[in-house]
């Protein structure tokens, strides 16, 4: 979990020249980070470059239009890096 | 070239969906209103239209990945270089490699050549969409096949 959260953090903090040290798991990329949705597709190319995933970012956005899911439930650091080791962990399987 | 159009593309040469590559050919047109414009008495193309050439490239390389099911749209253009002068009547030989194909979007690399020598490059970056409409999706089936992509290609190229 730590290690997927700082590989994340970093690539933001790259990415987005967003200093590494405001960038915490509690962190919500989009409402704590001002990341716009173009800045992320930035970030999903680094991060399913890193894992060797693909990010499901329409199935996301998707459920969260639909009111199935909140955004904190993706876009909140922490719970992206349990995202991120599960598409990990179902790519091993 | 009908670049008042902003059709762009002459033709398809060579499309490589398992290596994730295409090569176009596009013909500067030899007149043009643009160019009266830009420049009265020294006419160049636009390095917009160079940009949007690589990005039609590298757009019909997405769409054909995806065997037209749906339709990238550029979002993002980065690190472009304009390197050389390119002027009404040249051929351009325009390439593209496919970087990567995310969920709802995709990244490509492209670059235009004049003679073996590269004029520009950029790295583009594509939303990936439904096609708005029935009559858009048709619209492309047909210009694909003026400037003869490989429509029947398999999945491995």
């Amino acid at each position: 979990m730590s290690s997927t959260f700082d590989t994340i953090a970093n690539i933001i903090a790259e990415t987005c020249d967003i200093p590494r040290e405001s960038i915490t798991p509690e962190s919500h990329a989009i409402n704590d980070l001002g990341i716009d949705s173009l800045d992320f597709l930035d970030i999903a190319f680094a991060i399913d470059k890193a894992f060797g995933i693909k990010l499901p970012l329409e199935q996301w956005t998707q459920e969260v239009n639909d009111g199935k899911a909140t955004t904190d439930q993706y876009f909140v650091l922490k719970n992206l890096s349990t995202r991120i080791d599960e598409l990990v962990a179902a790519k091993g399987a | 070239m009908r670049i008042e159009y902003f059709q762009l593309i002459d033709r398809i040469v060579d499309l490589d969906l398992a290596g994730g590559t295409i090569r176009a050919e596009a013909t500067v047109p030899t007149t043009s209103t643009i160019f009266e414009g830009h420049f009265p008495g020294y006419p160049l193309m636009p390095g917009v239209l160079l940009v949007e050439t690589m990005a039609q490239t590298s757009g019909w390389l997405v769409v054909a990945a995806n065997r037209f099911e749906r339709m990238p749209f550029l979002a993002a253009v980065k690190d472009a270089k304009l390197r050389s002068f390119v002027t009404p009547g040249q051929v351009l030989a325009v390439s593209a490699h496919l970087l990567h194909e995310g969920s709802g979007y995709a990244m490509t690399e492209a670059s235009i050549a004049l003679d073996g020598k590269t004029v520009c490059d950029a790295m583009l970056t594509f939303r990936v969409l439904a096609f708005p409409n029935a009559e858009m999706a048709e619209q492309m089936r047909a210009t694909a096949a003026r400037i003869a992509l490989p429509l029947g290609a398999p999945a491995d190229g």
